[in-house]
């Protein structure tokens, strides 16, 4: 009997160390120089991006503010924290987009608010019109930024709702806003096609609804408006005037009372935004979707409560590591290697990685871990990619796309290797199976860039052309064809070759000249500001948020797990 | 069945039939079951699903609400007795327990009834023969005039006599019913009318008493018990001087401040009395002290087992329903005087649901969230409801005793200071904070009580409440903490849910989130903002406070445990719909959420808020002074509502036209139920 209860604790230790093998070791010294330098240098990174992001929440600027909410209207931002349950986070998308786009114009986030939050228990894409800036009228980013929302809301099946302020295409930039595939009229394809695939579109109107803007709430499957506030009509009443001579208010053209009970153009009748965001809620609480997320109103308070039944809920590990060493770990010189499992670490569940293929084509860094219990295959560099490293992602992806399992990209890359050896190798074609696994499998897709993000191993890193569901950018990372000085040379080698060819001299301050403001225009538009504002991402966030964010992103991705994978001809 | 054979009138009990209800009901099932004796329940409609109902082992239903349909009717009540084939009824207090009539039948009709004598409840109930009794007996009266002659004149002539303050009493009276005081003679003629009127109204008759009146009495009586071989004993005496409305709130044994030899002769004081009538079972012998000379003096008998009688049980390690059991069943006295001893010190407090602030207004209402201190060798609770419960319009509006003993006086205080602040009710108004405030009163501290304790020190006992900002922010965080729960414990994923474990993100910047809370009429503005694991909060635009915060594990309760400004706190809340409660260690603090603006927007185009008027609290609909189509002027009245004995009168908010009544006379209606509607001025568009 002893015995036995002994071999039961014996196999109980050794079951404690098998459970510990997958963690993974942090090798970082804490108390290094270059670690401290790292820390300091990436502080003031993330407090640039603090206080970038502070100055768009002013939006319009202190007047527009006061003249909008003087008349009972809430800011954009907190209609969203409104709309939204309590407690529940907002995965806001590109606050900077439009950041330094327009020269002396200040459009802040683009004039628009986008983002993915819960409603009622379901996660929901929010669109909402910021009347501050520039009276909520569309600039080709803020058409830009629409149609990404709607685009995420498409991929991940998420109902939308737009919370409409807006005046309609900004009519100086009309070339660039109207007759283009992705432009205004794009927004209401989405909504119809959507629509018609079972995606919840749901509008509140909370100003004006002008001409295109119209259908907003017009193609939308149920909508609010509210009183004395919202307007919808295709002409304002001084375009009616000129084009009948018709005298009329807008109240009286398109208000709350002519479309609730006249028109029918809208469903619900608000007397306030408050009002019109629960009537949205409660239109969401009644989608019936197959997989919301059981949720007790708060807004409006009921007496029967039903979290009393609620099971206890599963525990998820935490990383072992704090994820604000990643500061010290990082650092925003991109010359200077890390290894990205110290990443890894500080990202998923337990710091828990199973490694694939841990000895061949190490600086691919392919494995299983979990992220808030879900399992991802996370594809991470620690160096240039070479043949064996894109055959092992090619691999690795493919078995991820066999077994459903969403995909994580840490992007830190300066490129596929290059040189005579490496083209006999077949790095082209090797590249070309990995980009041809990431392009095709047909699993959610997150790409984190980390670092640099150049030339081909964006492609192979699942960038922006590859379609991840959602791609965000570090502060300290690059993005660009190739590097600045990379650049700069390569035009210096072919100018000084056509001088030569024609017979002259190329100085070395001539070549300085030319290079100089390659290094420059490579340094502007390869910074992730550059890069956010253009929308080529969906946002620049904190190092230290990365785990909470690609968890809200996975679990709104999840509401569309992805399908079985047809893969392209690999090039053998 | 416990009586032993040696003993002659023994007859066995192994089923009693308690004609009573709530907590005493369900305190004699606890000593009952102990027994090994079978309890037989009775209750009224409302009732039905009460705590003694389903605690005791049978149970029938005795009438309706009304005690008089019910609980009073003591002819039905020996019939189910009979049915179940109980042999005793345990009367409790209040209700048949002090009725000779009721008494009489059990004796007719050979079942036994666990209370003395019908004689001795007559010569008891009546005060003039009591006091005639107590006299002859050598039991210390205090001068006055219980005369047959009620003529005004001759009553005039004795209250000359006796002098200034003087007591009027109705001769049947008790609880302070019936009962006034004149100052001055001037004042005589009309507390007498008063007195009388009232006593007519409560006990069908209006003869009346006069005794002097003793301005700084104390409140002390002694526990008596005798059997039926006429032994008596007394099992020291209590304390119960701190009254409001003439009625007991906080009671201890010992009283304060006696000497050994003051005790023993109040006990045997009492003992007399007690033989002087016959006595059998438990009694209580008051007596007025004076608080100046300790002069003690008879005044009335209670002839039954008294509310506070957990005290006595405390400090003497006895239980005294079961020497009610043993001494009806024909046993004699457990304990002989030398035996029972006396240690320590113990508090009794009443937990009432009713309104100190707004002169002690009795209420009725849910009990929608109720925790208790933690029951112990030295802490009991003696309660008849749950959470959920609802305390009826219908009956005493006490929710629960709360017994504490200490090894001295200022620890049992200490203790029942304590215990008073773990006790946690929401939903209706109670009487904790107000107990909390007077237990730790300096002068209750030094036991400087005496009845008129409330009255004297009402400014201290009812300090302005303020509120301070780390309150308000106690507030929000409960707010926050309830907002996570239900927002996220449904979720599928349980902590899989990354949006349920990472709340309130934003990124790049902190979330603020503002409430506005109201709070003794007035409204806080908070703002709390999210910043990662900790929070700030801001009131009205002061200071930020750094808050570190975690959830206490309480089952399924909220408690926090809150570090602001580096002061730990830990602490209950309960948030029910826009009521915002926390339990403090001061007591009770309650907040309301400020609804949207919508709601009332709502409710008028909808056709409410100002249409109507509703029910301020529970009650009956009494009388309805108008009729559908009347035209009344803001202010007229319009329907009386009785509530808890009180009446209150519901008056018109504007100058209207009557469209409808929401009830007819007799009525029950609930808290907020519209009683009358008006005819809308502003026919909905």
């Amino acid at each position: 009997r002893s015995s036995l209860s002994s071999n039961v604790l014996r196999s109980q230790v050794r079951l404690l160390h098998v459970g510990e093998a997958n963690i993974l070791p942090s090798e970082v010294d804490k108390q290094s120089a270059e670690y401290k330098e790292n820390a300091r240098e990436m502080g003031k990174l993330i407090e640039e991006l603090r206080s970038y992001t502070s100055q768009v929440l002013t939006g319009g600027g202190q007047k527009a503010i006061e003249r909008h909410t003087s008349r009972g209207k809430l800011l954009a931002r907190d209609r969203i924290n409104l709309l939204l349950d309590r407690g529940s986070s907002f995965l806001e998308l590109s606050a900077l987009a439009g950041h330094e786009l327009y020269g002396e114009e200040v459009v802040n986030s683009g004039g628009i608010v986008t983002g993915v939050g819960r409603v009622c228990g379901t996660e929901c894409v929010v669109v909402a019109n910021d009347a501050t800036v520039k009276g909520g009228s569309y600039y080709p980013i803020t058409v830009k930024k629409h149609l990404r929302a709607q685009e995420i809301a498409l991929e991940n099946r998420l109902p939308c709702i737009y919370l409409v302020d807006s005046g309609g295409a900004n009519l100086p930039r009309q070339a660039e806003v109207f007759p283009d595939k992705l432009h205004f009229g794009r927004i209401f394809y989405n909504q119809a096609t959507m629509s018609a695939q079972g995606i919840p579109q749901i509008a509140v109107v909370m100003g004006s609804c002008t001409a295109g803007g119209a259908y907003v709430p017009a193609m939308a499957d149920e909508s609010v408006i509210v009183k004395k506030q919202g307007t919808i009509f295709l002409a304002g009443p001084p375009l009616v005037k000129a084009a009948t001579g018709e005298e009329v208010s807008a109240e009286d053209l398109g208000g709350a009372d002519l479309h609730c009970k006249t028109s029918g153009v809208t469903d619900h009748y608000a007397v306030d935004d408050e009002h019109a965001l629960y009537l949205a809620r409660q239109i969401v609480s009644n989608l019936n979707l197959p997989s919301t997320n059981a949720y007790n109103d708060q807004l409006v308070h009921s007496s029967q409560s039903n979290f009393r039944d609620a099971s206890p809920p599963l525990a998820v590990e935490e990383p072992r590591y704090d994820p604000r060493e990643l500061y010290g770990i990082v650092g925003p010189n991109l010359t200077k290697s890390f290894d990205v499992r110290e990443v890894i670490a500080r990202i998923v569940d337990g710091s828990r990685f199973t490694e694939f293929k841990k000895l061949y084509g190490e600086t691919l860094v392919c494995g299983f871990a979990k992220l808030y219990g879900h399992t991802v295959g996370i594809v991470g560099n620690n160096g240039v990619l070479f043949s064996e490293s894109a055959l092992k992602g090619a691999h690795f992806i493919q078995l991820c796309a066999q077994r459903k399992i969403p995909l994580v990209f840490l992007q830190n890359i300066t490129g596929f290797m290059v040189g005579r050896d490496a083209e006999a190798n077949g790095i082209a074609k090797n590249g070309a199976k990995m980009v041809t696994a990431v392009a095709c499998a047909n699993v959610p897709k997150f790409t984190v860039i980390i670092g640099g993000s150049y030339g081909a191993g964006n492609y192979g890193m699942c960038g922006r052309a590859y379609s991840p569901r959602f791609l965000y950018m570090w502060p300290n990372s690059r993005i660009s064809v190739m590097g600045g000085v990379q650049a700069a040379n390569v035009l210096a080698q072919i100018t000084q070759d056509q001088r030569k060819r024609a017979g002259k001299e190329f100085s070395e301050a001539e070549a300085q000249k030319l290079k100089a403001p390659i290094v420059e225009m490579f340094e502007a538009e390869g910074s992730p500001y550059y890069s956010t504002a253009r929308l080529w991402d969906d946002g620049i966030i904190d190092p230290a948020n990365t785990r909470q964010v690609l968890g809200l992103s996975l679990k709104a991705a999840l509401n569309n797990g992805g399908q079985d994978t047809k893969f392209g001809v690999f090039r053998m | 069945c416990f009586a032993t054979e040696a003993t002659p009138k023994v007859r066995p009990i192994n089923k009693i039939l308690i004609s009573n209800r709530g907590e005493i009901a369900c305190r004699v099932i606890r000593t009952a079951r102990k027994l090994g004796v079978r309890t037989v329940a009775v209750f009224s409609d409302p009732d039905e699903k009460s705590l003694h109902t389903q605690l005791a082992d049978e149970a029938y239903r005795v009438g309706e609400a009304a005690s008089s349909a019910s609980y009073l009717r003591g002819e039905h009540i020996l019939n189910i007795a009979k049915k179940s084939g109980a042999q005793a009824i345990h009367p409790g207090y209040g209700f048949l327990s002090e009725s000779v009539e009721f008494a009489e039948l059990c004796q007719r009709e050979g079942v036994i009834f666990m209370g003395p004598p019908s004689s001795a409840i007559r010569d008891m109930g009546i005060k003039s023969t009591s006091k005639a009794i107590m006299a002859a007996a050598g039991v210390p009266i205090i001068n006055g005039y219980h005369g047959e002659d009620q003529s005004d004149e001759c009553l005039q002539r004795e209250a000359q006599i006796i002098g200034f303050p003087l007591m009027i009493k109705a001769v049947r009276g008790g609880g302070g019913k019936g009962m006034r005081i004149a100052e001055k003679p001037e004042d005589f003629l009309t507390a007498l009318n008063s007195a009388r009127t009232e006593s007519q109204k409560s006990f069908g008759d209006s003869s009346v008493l006069l005794e002097r009146y003793v301005r700084s009495p104390r409140h002390v009586e002694v526990q008596v018990f005798a059997d039926q071989y006429g032994d008596a004993v007394y099992l020291w005496e209590r304390d119960c001087s701190v009254q409001r409305r003439h009625q007991k709130i906080i009671e201890e044994a010992p009283a304060p401040g006696l000497s050994e030899e003051l005790r023993r002769e109040l006990g045997e004081a009492a003992v007399r009395a007690a033989k002087a009538v016959g006595y059998v079972g438990a009694g209580t012998v008051e007596f007025i002290l004076d608080k100046e000379d300790l002069s003690f003096h008879f005044m009335e008998m209670n002839t039954r087992l008294q509310v506070e009688h957990p005290i006595s049980e405390m400090i003497t390690a006895t239980d005294l329903v079961e020497w009610q059991i043993r001494i009806a069943a024909g046993e004699p006295l457990p304990l002989k005087q030398s035996e029972i001893t006396r240690r320590g010190h113990a508090f009794e407090a009443r937990i009432y649901a009713e309104n100190p602030r707004g002169g002690f207004l009795p209420g009725a209402g849910p009990l929608r969230y109720l925790s208790t201190p933690q029951p112990s060798a030295e802490v009991r609770v003696e309660t008849g409801v749950r959470e959920g419960d609802e305390v009826s319009v219908h009956y005493d509006p006490m929710i629960a005793k709360l017994v504490v003993w200490g090894e001295n006086r200022s620890q049992a205080l200490n203790s029942l200071i304590a215990r008073l602040g773990e006790y946690h009710i929401s939903g209706l108004e109670t009487n904790i904070n107000f107990l909390i405030d007077l237990a730790s009163h300096p002068e209750f501290q030094l036991a400087n009580v005496h009845t008129g304790f409330i009255d004297q020190h009402f400014d201290t006992l009812f300090p302005p409440i303020v509120i301070s900002p780390q309150q308000v922010g106690q507030a929000a965080l409960a707010l926050v903490f309830n907002e996570l729960q239900s927002a996220f414990s449904n979720s599928s994923g349980g902590s899989r849910d990354a949006f349920a474990a990472t709340p309130n993100l934003r990124l790049n910047y902190d979330l603020i989130r503002t409430y506005n809370l109201k709070a003794n009429d007035k409204v806080y503005s908070v703002a709390v903002k999210f910043n990662g694991e900790d929070v700030q909060v801001q009131v009205d635009n002061g200071v930020w406070q750094k808050i570190k915060a975690e959830r206490v594990l309480d089952g399924e309760r909220l408690k926090i445990r809150a570090n602001i400004d580096s002061n730990i706190t830990t602490y209950n809340a309960n948030i029910d719909g826009a009521s915002v409660v926390l339990f403090l260690e001061s007591g009770k603090l309650d907040f309301e959420l400020v609804q949207p603006k919508f709601l009332s927007a709502q409710v008028d185009q909808l056709g409410g808020g100002g249409s109507r008027v509703v029910a301020p609290i529970p009650g009956v609909l009494e009388k309805v002074l108008v009729k559908p189509g009347d035209q009344v002027k803001k202010g007229d009245s319009l329907a009386v509502l009785i509530a808890m004995k009180m009446e209150h009168i519901l008056k018109a908010p504007k100058d209207a036209v009557i469209k409808s009544i929401g009830g007819a006379e007799g009525d029950n209606v609930a808290k907020g139920a519209a009683v009358i509607t008006f005819v809308d001025e502003e026919v909905a568009k």
